[in-house]
């Protein structure tokens, strides 16, 4: 079927024609069509990204920001898995950012200067396992667990430069990527049977909260729900 | 060369708020209207799905509604002396794209302004003297009065949550003591409040202040507009601001207006048309139509008898500046128009923590469900020797408890690991804030024009922005913190964190999508773009909507106001403008 232009669309019949993606003129009836939904996409199971080694110095470092304690570590909760399936995908190719030159960094408050995440990703891991091999240590899985902090924590402060790219930058995303990992719903890959929403209490993708709207400070104990249908009983 | 169609009456470029009441509006007068979107149609029910639209990764952080940079962004500076840089990922403001615009993930508050708002300046120096040489605030020329009947349009289109204050002159008791005089009550009354801002208000009366619910377009029950368009009861489920209602809660156009509008035959809606300028008549007197292009990468001319420019303040301004319409502002000249008294909005917040038995249960919300105080927005308080003007509001909306977004732990939490991991338990569903919320004047340095280096995928160069907060504004919010912090401290918590405002602005966190000016309305020629009916002063057949015509901005939300000056210019195009089509409707 042709796409559809105004031109020889004339009242009802346009809706016949509306039904595929490509419809862009609309007349004469609200136009709806039950084969348009957009489901939430799941995490690709065998998306990668990251190469071994890369890999491993992502464990560790998601590692460090969100460590194991009674509740799973980053990787534990599938962080690493989310990253793979985001860094391979849209969010990694920068799908809907603007990614033309030239590049520059600019001050704090200017934001996002670097190239498209994945790109990011890759290219800090290199730089940042060179410069701690330049010091001595065989790369950031061979640091101990006090040294890992401290380089997240000049990172983060930019005070651990890395060589192509801005350290901050780089932190920055991989601290919000690593939460959402562990915080975002577990259709994307982490957050692996809701634990970050058990470990908080937050009952996840749930619809109508009317008969609480009283709850005067009690608490709710809700079980969470995921967009990707996961219902789990507290185990009790 | 562009492939150019039949001329239609009206050509109504961008199909979010706006645009959508324009259509509305003048396909009720019989007139031929074609809206052009450069987004495509998305289905309510479907496509914002209740089942599934509660994905805080998909929605909030990997923008799913909102406008793509890859296509257009602009550029971004604090002040005139630093090179601007693209803007590559959206993060202070976060406008939509498709049909519905903004408007779509928007959290509904929806205020007046106050009646002085409009005479910012006038009123200003005679109360206080006069203003700092560099404030370049103006009169509106429009008054509170004018657009008085058109808010409430506005207020029935959505059926707005809400209790009056002031109703034709009498005070109301629980609503804004402040506001202007309104000709009726919200169609709908208040929201059910949950507890946080039970708290906040609990504290604000205390201390004798006079708390009242946000004024809400998320529905307190089932209600049915003016066009006959029905609407469902609210769910508080804590996905509202920059995600989509599925279930007809919250007001958008989709929801209150296009199920009227895209049944009349006399409209049609093109999607996926990307308008990259607006075409000017030879002698520069008047538009002939626009040019957009298609997916495919053809260019199409659509010539017009009337262009209504929708696109949202920066898509507006930027057209207005490649397609040559009017100078671009110049802050050493002072000459143009066009770019000129860019402003924003400039926002702080207080956390309260309580302990671990009180529970807040924070994902128990919706856009603009809570409790707010005007003691200390516009002109409502006296502000002789404060060194500022200007104010906002004060208030507590229980929006959502999304973990990522609105994680909130004391000061003194490690950024990350260990002890982040602990506090981030402890802490969350534990703790409330408060937001202040306030005017940012309008000043010689903030500005918008087009960058020299960065292009858009289409080849046009990008807008540029150069915009920080100045002393007037960054006093104003220490003020209203300090208000804040005086409520927090009488809400009963454990211990509190203070989000001051500092400057310089920065365009990485989210503040508002409250951007104002740059295509001015005023009302004179010599200093706005365009007059009080939204026309255009020069090319009397363009007409500019959108908070672009704001000529600073007040301390509220600015869609109430954006929504009836649309109304405004509406009831004066089929009033007036029709009779004699093409001739401006203020003499200059
Ligand atoms: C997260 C969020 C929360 C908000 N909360 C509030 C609130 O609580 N209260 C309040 O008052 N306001 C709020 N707002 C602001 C509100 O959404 C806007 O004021 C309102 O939508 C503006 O209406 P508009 O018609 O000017 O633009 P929009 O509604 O944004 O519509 C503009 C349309 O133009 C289209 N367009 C742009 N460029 C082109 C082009 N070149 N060609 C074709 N089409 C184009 C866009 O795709 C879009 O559909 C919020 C906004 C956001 C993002």
């Amino acid at each position: 079927m042709a796409i559809s232009r105004r031109y020889f669309l004339t009242g009802a019949s346009v809706l016949a024609l509306t039904g595929g993606a490509l419809a862009r003129s609309y007349r004469g009836s609200v136009p709806w069509s039950s084969k348009t939904a957009r489901p939430p996409s799941p995490a690709g199971l065998h998306q990668t990204f990251f190469s071994a080694e890369e890999r491993s110095v992502i464990v560790a470092m998601v590692d460090r920001l969100i460590p194991k304690d009674e509740f799973p570590s980053a990787s534990e909760a599938g962080v690493v898995t989310f990253l793979e399936d985001q860094l391979a995908g849209p969010y990694g190719r920068g799908d809907i950012y603007y990614l033309q030159g030239p590049f520059q960094q600019g001050t704090e408050s200017q934001g996002y200067q670097a190239e498209a995440p994945a790109i990011l990703y890759r290219q800090a891991i290199a730089d940042l396992e060179t410069a701690i091999r330049k010091e001595g240590t065989d790369g950031f899985t061979a640091l101990d667990a006090e040294a890992q902090d401290d380089f997240l924590t000049a990172l983060s402060e930019g005070e651990q430069e890395l060589e192509h790219v801005d350290a901050k930058t780089f932190f920055d995303r991989l601290w919000e990527d690593t939460q959402l990992g562990y915080f975002g719903d577990p259709v994307h890959g982490g957050n692996r049977d809701m634990v970050g929403w058990k470990m908080i209490g937050f009952p996840g993708a749930r619809y109508d909260y009317r008969p609480y709207i009283d709850h005067n400070g009690k608490a709710l104990d809700l079980p969470p729900v995921s967009v990707a249908g996961n219902y789990q009983r507290e185990a009790n | 060369m562009a492939r150019k169609l039949p001329k239609r009456e009206v050509v109504i470029v961008g199909f979010g708020w706006t645009g959508a009441i324009m259509a509305e509006q003048l396909t009720a007068e019989g007139l031929d209207v074609l809206a052009l979107e450069r987004g495509v149609w998305r289905n309510t029910s479907t496509d914002y799905a209740v089942t599934n639209a509660q994905d805080e990764v998909r929605y909030r952080f990997r923008h799913d509604l909102f406008e793509q940079l890859s296509r257009e962004t602009m550029t971004f500076r604090n002040s005139s002396d630093q090179t601007a840089l693209p803007m590559r990922m959206l993060g202070s403001f976060l406008p939509g794209t498709n049909v519905g615009g903004s408007g779509v993930h928007w959290n509904g508050i929806t205020w007046r302004f106050l009646p002085s708002d409009f005479v910012a300046r006038s009123h200003n120096e005679e109360r206080y003297g006069p203003l700092p040489e560099d404030m370049t605030i103006q009169d509106w020329g429009v008054s509170y009065e004018e657009l008085e009947p058109h808010y409430t349009t506005f207020e029935e289109l959505c059926g707005i949550s809400g209790k009056a204050g002031n109703l034709n002159g009498r005070l109301q008791q629980g609503g804004n003591p402040f506001e202007g005089p309104r000709s009726k009550e919200y169609p709908n009354p208040p929201m059910d409040m949950v507890l946080a801002p039970k708290l906040f208000a609990e504290a604000a009366s205390g201390l004798g202040y006079k708390p009242f619910p946000f004024p809400s377009a998320n529905m307190s029950r089932a209600y049915t507009n003016p066009l006959g368009v029905s609407l469902a009861p609210c769910t508080y489920c804590g996905f509202c601001e920059k995600f989509a209602c599925g279930n007809y809660s919250k007001a958008s156009a989709p929801t209150t207006i296009l199920p009227v509008l895209m049944r009349r035959q006399n409209f049609e809606l093109q999607t996926q048309a990307m308008v990259l300028r607006v075409l000017k008549a030879a002698d520069g007197k008047s538009v002939t139509g626009v040019e957009y292009i298609t997916p495919e990468g053809e260019i199409i001319e659509q010539p017009a008898d009337m262009v209504i420019l929708s696109t949202y303040i920066n898509h507006n301004v930027h057209l207005l500046m490649v397609s040559g319409i009017g100078q671009i502002y110049d802050p050493r000249s002072q000459q143009g128009l066009v770019g000129k008294n860019y402003a924003y909005q400039i926002t702080s917040g207080v956390t309260v923590f309580y302990d671990e038995e009180t529970h807040i249960n924070p994902f128990i919300g919706a856009g603009a469900l809570g409790m707010v105080i005007d003691e200390f927005n516009g002109d409502n308080f006296d502000h002789s020797g404060l060194g500022f003007i200007g104010g906002g509001f004060i208030g507590q909306t229980q929006t959502n408890g999304r973990p990522v977004e609105s994680l909130a732990v004391p000061d003194g939490t490690p950024k990350f690991g260990a002890g982040w991991k602990k506090a981030m338990r402890e802490n969350y569903g534990h703790s409330v804030g408060i937001g202040t919320h306030g005017a940012v004047m309008s000043y010689r340095g903030n500005y918008l024009d087009l960058d020299p280096t960065y292009k858009d995928a289409y080849g046009r160069p990008l807008m540029r922005m150069t915009f920080d907060f100045t002393e007037n504004e960054l006093r104003m919010s220490d003020y209203l913190t300090d208000r804040a912090v005086e409520i927090a401290e009488a809400m009963g918590g454990r211990e509190m964190t203070v989000s001051r405002r500092k400057g310089p602005y920065s365009i990485v966190p989210y503040q508002t999508t409250h951007n104002t000016g740059g295509h001015i309305m005023g009302a004179s020629p010599a200093d706005s773009v365009t007059n009080k009916y939204l026309q255009h002063w020069q090319m009397p057949n363009l007409f500019l909507t959108g908070a672009g015509a704001f000529p600073q901005n007040p301390g509220y939300n600015p869609t109430g106001t954006v929504a009836a000056l649309a109304y405004h210019s509406a009831a004066a195009i089929r009033r007036s403008y029709l009779r004699a089509p093409g001739q401006p409707m203020v003499q200059a």
